[in-house]
């Protein structure tokens, strides 16, 4: 007998309205993420795919449609989705601790346990000796680890990620997607990750959702079976790369078609 | 010459010309005392004011009075403005009427101040309150709304009320401009307290100086003025170290 799905969208279609005009941003979305499971969903800009994050996350609700995450209809954002954002989203007057500390806080945890929590993490991540430096005094590298951090430190089992590693240089991006790998495996924790990197979703996904360009929709899933630490220079992550790489360019074709189209689009 | 004495020397050079050429001129006689005293007799009598205890007490009514009337003006801003920015009905409501009184300049309120509380430090604190009030709210209200949306959608996400958003994410991120805006009004405090002085009080620098016109003590005028120059400077001083110390956060993330 199998786990429900930590994540089930069933029919989401979204609508924005802007400028009297409406665009459709989700159409006919379903998917189901498996509890403990670590999916990328993976299109060019404008695919939706930071949209069904949110969606998810119960900041945006959908149109029409439902989405479920432990069983329960996602109605609002909740710290059982904790989502990690491109833009660290730091809470600059607060040191890295009072950061990592603050989603503790605010579930009402005793101190002592709080400060033990937060350290264990810190550690976890190598950022002890910053632990009361302020956000401003980080590379982006450790303000994405502080963000990270915070987000594990309440323990919530749906991660979200939204191109968490999007702003960061090569060699830092592929450090810390390997520290996510080493904190997610055996964590039981379900990662729901939004890439435009083909790359990056071959390396960390169980599965790899390529999305189609507006409407958003799910072109199809490239489950990528390489056991892990995976090796980006083997033949079979190449082949497997050039696969979703045809799957994402027919979309960022229509992309650019649009782009250089009729301005009313 | 290295460059850092060279900047020293070109930033006296002009201040000591002027108060040799000022000083000559007074001396010669070409101009009079009583239009222009040398700053010789300026510093003694600058001296003469501070010794005699009178500085003291006239620094200390007016000081007095600066805090007083900024303390009810920034404390009823704060708040009202804290809840204009957070919420919308809130500001519907007092936006019209605080729109009409703001162009007033506080001076203005002198007769009305003076009929409503007579002469003295009441009518002082309501003028002072007056004038450092619009700009905490106006600046309060700013940083509130300034307030990222990013902020707001993590502490969300992390799980926090509605309050506890308020008081972790809004408030501290509105503090650089509500500093900024208390930074303000006590500038405005500091000069209303001297007008407020020459009309309403009769004590403290703004009367100080106003009496030494009556005697035609030109130096008297000029050292009230030093003083009053001072304790601006040291105010705005004050002001500047306890934001860079509520700020540490904020330093360098923009201009």
């Amino acid at each position: 007998m199998s786990a429900p799905p930590a994540i089930r969208v069933e029919g989401v279609r979204k609508v924005f309205a802007t400028g009297g005009r409406e665009v459709v941003a989700l159409d006919g979305i379903d998917l189901e993420v498996a509890a403990g499971e670590f999916v990328c969903l993976l299109g060019p800009s404008g695919c939706g795919k930071s949209t069904l994050l949110n969606a998810v996350a119960g900041f945006s609700p959908p149109t029409a449609g439902r989405i479920l995450a432990g069983g329960r209809e996602v109605t609002s954002p909740g710290p059982d989705r904790a989502m990690v954002f491109q833009e660290y989203a730091l809470f600059p007057w607060m040191t890295v601790a009072q950061n990592v500390a603050f989603g503790l806080e605010v579930k009402g945890r005793p101190a002592p346990e709080i400060r033990e929590t937060v350290d264990s993490w810190l550690g976890k991540l190598n950022l002890l000796d910053f632990r009361d430096r302020f956000p401003k005094d980080l590379s982006g590298g450790m303000r994405q680890r502080v963000a990270i951090a915070r987000v594990l430190a309440i323990d919530a089992p749906i991660l979200l990620m939204d191109e968490p590693f999007g702003a960061l240089d090569a060699l830092t991006r592929r450090n810390l997607q390997e520290e996510l790998l080493r904190i997610w495996a055996g964590s039981g924790k379900t990662v729901l990750f939004v890439t435009h990197g083909i790359e990056e979703s071959i390396f960390l996904a169980d599965r790899v959702v390529v999305m189609t360009y507006r409407p958003g929709a799910v072109k199809e899933v490239v489950p990528v079976t390489l056991p892990r630490p995976r090796d980006p220079s083997s033949s079979e992550f190449n082949a497997l790369e050039k696969r979703v790489t045809a799957l994402v360019m027919a979309e960022q074709a229509r992309h650019e078609r649009d782009e250089r189209g009729a301005p009313a689009g | 010459m290295s460059g850092r004495s060279a900047r020293l020397l070109r930033a006296v050079l002009v201040p000591v010309i002027v108060l040799v050429v000022w000083e000559v001129v007074s001396r010669t006689g070409a101009i009079s005392a009583i239009i222009m005293p040398a700053p010789s007799r300026v510093v003694v009598r600058w001296w003469d004011y501070a010794a005699s205890g009178e500085m003291l007490q006239d620094a200390a009514g007016s000081l007095y009075r600066v805090l007083g009337g900024f303390a009810i003006g920034a404390g009823l801003a704060l708040p009202l403005g804290l809840l204009m920015g957070a919420k919308e009905w809130v500001n519907q409501l007092f936006d019209p009427l605080l729109q009409i009184l703001r162009p007033i300049p506080p001076i203005a309120f002198i007769p009305l101040a003076i009929l409503w509380f007579g002469l003295g430090n009441p009518p002082a604190f309501f003028l002072i309150a007056l004038g450092a009030f619009f700009p905490v709210l106006v600046n309060t209200i700013a940083g509130v709304r300034h307030v990222d949306a990013i902020h707001l959608r993590a502490a969300r996400n992390l799980g926090a009320s509605e309050w506890t958003i308020f008081r972790r994410v809004i408030l501290p991120s509105a503090m650089p401009y509500v500093l900024s805006g208390m930074r303000i009004g006590i500038g405005v405090a500091f000069i209303v307290v001297i007008v407020a002085e020459m009309t309403a009080v009769n004590q403290g620098l703004g009367y100080r100086i106003l009496e030494a016109r009556e005697y035609f003590w030109s130096d008297k005028i000029i050292a009230g003025m030093i003083t009053i120059g001072i304790i601006g400077l040291v105010i705005d001083g004050v002001m500047g170290r306890i934001s860079a110390r509520l700020l540490r956060w904020h330093r360098g993330l923009e201009g």
